[in-house]
């Protein structure tokens, strides 16, 4: 028994040395971002470097303050709300459909649906650039929203193609038995039963059309248009580099998600995981 | 496939009386409307996936065999001289080469670094409120946008930044090293900060087959006298594989787009030492505004995204 105990504070021991220097790689690049947010600009190269120096909140002042930045927050809000619901919508249905129902080709559009993930956007960029003009939505929130649509929706439908086949047909037959129809069946019964499903995929919606940077980049012009992604690197670009204001503008900027991500985690790497690992 | 759409063309086809009787017009009725409800339902996401999707690839076709669109009033019908001018650019296969690099090397990283901390994770050493913080942290690369990744990194890898402090106070560099300015590691940078962002995808998928692996099978492989290198091996790779080989797939996709890190940390350069496919075919559009080479360029993508998304199409099917 004795060295076998051994072995396991040995292996524990290892474990927790390990597990360690792991969260120093992943963790101490944004332990590094939330302190230089702290400092003021000219302490951000000193020497040696501090994690804490001269503590003050300036830099997220300067940014709370100033109408233009704020206007990258709302812009970036509108626009990943409208995506969120949009999506679901367009992903509710599709699954519904996919899963209850039969229909010519069905099999070629579900493939179809899954390799359109692969599609690079740098490639729908180029017909984009004058398609969205054509349409009239250059420079508005309409062609960040139906263009991000185009990333989320495939995703969004198998996901929830997945989880409706997960709920048993009984259920929504006996609503059409009392003379429903199948968009009552949806409504009153599916939907609700896949509430953790839908969860998921509005997280993960809402996470890609935060972070999206290439369409914001392209398909808006004005400055009071940018998104936050966008609107950090138009930070990058200034004459003189306002790092502790970039740093402060990060951590606002991933805080929508972190606070999704912490609330929804265990719905979240459910679905995600289900997503990757089946179709 | 073809075969089943063969069959529901028969079916449509097929007299309706062919049961015997014609069905009341009732019943036609249901049953066509009962056709079209599936469509209904799909109407939404064939709109949007028409217009923003079929359309555009069509366009972006189209493009490649014209003489430069957006800026020509009536371009005209060129061939394939857009490919040829293009496979014969020697930046386009330098940008090639580069983001073969750098999506071999992500890929294998991702992988590697994903299996490791899945491992550890996925112990029942430690109690299991501590498991799911060090989970927290690890996944935090991934809720970063490009931009804050980009920013973070560019604090930290400046010349005066803390990495090289720290690399200086180790002695392991005698001068300070200007990661994104120097030709010969600027790919090396990049390569490293989006293995840094990119592992927790892995992770998550991989820890998820962890778990799902029956304890019986380690337990079973341990009477028989196996250790843990011998189960790792024959046990946890094996059960792992399907998973390992579709994210490996993915991930390649992924990689080989990447636009926004690279374009906002060098934009391609020193020169085009970090020229990617992603950033060459954004700057013939947006800089040098061909945009039926950028097309052309974006064509060559999208054929070499579809190429492996079919063979994950493939590999997902063999599994269901």
């Amino acid at each position: 028994m004795k060295p076998r105990r051994r072995l396991r504070i040995f292996s524990t021991a290892g474990l927790v040395v390990g597990l360690i220097a792991g969260a120093v790689f992943a963790g101490a690049p944004a332990l590094w971002m939330l302190s230089n947010s702290f400092k003021p600009n000219t302490d951000i190269f000193q020497y040696p470097p501090r994690l804490i120096s001269h503590f003050t909140i300036d830099a997220y002042a300067s940014i709370i303050s100033n109408p233009e930045k704020v206007r990258f927050f709302v812009n970036s809000y509108v626009v990943s709300s409208a995506v969120v619901v949009l999506t679901l919508v367009a992903g509710i249905m599709a699954g519904y459909a996919f899963s209850r129902f039969d229909f010519p080709l069905k099999k070629a559009l579900n493939s179809v649906i899954i390799s359109v993930q692969a599609v690079p956007p740098i490639t729908l960029l180029i017909p984009y650039f004058s398609l969205i003009v054509a349409l009239g939505i250059f420079n508005t929130y309409f062609a960040l929203i139906f263009t991000y649509m185009v990333i989320t929706v495939p995703y969004a439908i198998l996901m929830m193609t997945g989880y409706f086949n997960t709920i048993p047909r009984e259920l929504d037959e006996a609503i059409k038995i009392d003379g429903g129809g199948s968009f009552r069946a949806l409504w009153q019964v599916l939907v609700p039963v896949a509430g953790p499903g839908i969860v998921s995929v509005g997280t993960y919606t809402f996470m890609v059309a935060w972070n999206e940077f290439l369409f914001a980049l392209t398909l808006t012009e004005d400055r009071e248009m940018r998104t936050v992604p966008v609107g950090i690197q138009l930070l990058m670009g200034q004459h003189s580099y306002e790092w502790n204001e970039m740093m402060a503008m990060s951590v606002l900027g991933c805080l929508p998600i972190l606070i999704l991500f912490l609330i929804f985690q265990r719905q979240f790497i459910g679905g995600m995981t289900e997503g990757s690992v089946k179709n | 496939m073809r075969n089943e759409f063969k069959l529901t063309v028969a079916q449509t086809l097929a007299p309706a009386g062919a049961h015997g009787g014609r069905p009341p017009a009732g019943r036609r009725r249901k049953r066509l409307r009962s056709r079209l409800e599936p469509l209904a339902y799909l109407s939404p996401t064939l709109a949007v996936m028409g217009v923003l999707m079929a359309v555009p690839i069509a366009m972006v076709i189209g493009f490649s065999f014209l003489s430069n669109v957006v800026m020509e009033k009536n371009p005209v019908f060129v061939g394939f001289s857009n490919y040829i001018k293009l496979f014969s650019d020697a930046v386009f296969w330098e940008s090639a080469w580069n983001t073969l690099q750098f999506t071999v090397a992500c890929v294998a990283f991702h992988l590697l670094l994903g299996l490791a901390f899945a491992q550890m994770l996925n112990n029942r050493l430690i109690p299991k409120l501590m498991t799911a913080v060090f989970r927290v942290i690890y996944i935090l690369p991934w809720v970063f946008t490009a931009a804050i990744v980009v920013i973070l990194w560019r604090v930290i890898m400046n010349p005066n930044g803390v990495a090289n402090f720290i690399l200086e106070s180790l002695s392991l560099i005698q001068s300070k090293v200007e990661w994104f300015s120097d030709k010969d590691i600027a790919l090396g940078s990049l390569t490293f900060i989006n293995i840094w962002a990119g592992y927790p995808f892995f992770m998550i998928s991989l820890l998820a087959g962890l778990q799902g692996i029956s304890p019986d099978l380690y337990e079973a492989a341990s009477i028989d006298g196996a250790g843990p290198v011998k189960r790792f091996l024959h046990i946890t790779i094996p059960q792992l594989r399907p998973i390992i080989v579709s994210m490996a797939m993915l991930d390649f996709i992924w990689n080989v787009q990447q636009f926004a890190l690279v374009f906002m940390i060098t934009g391609g350069g020193p020169v085009h030492a970090t020229e990617t496919l992603g950033t060459y075919t954004y700057k013939l559009a947006f800089g040098k505004y061909e945009f039926s080479m950028a097309a052309t360029s974006g064509v060559v993508l999208f054929l070499l995204s579809m190429a492996v998304a079919f063979f994950y199409v493939r590999s997902q099917k063999a599994r269901d």
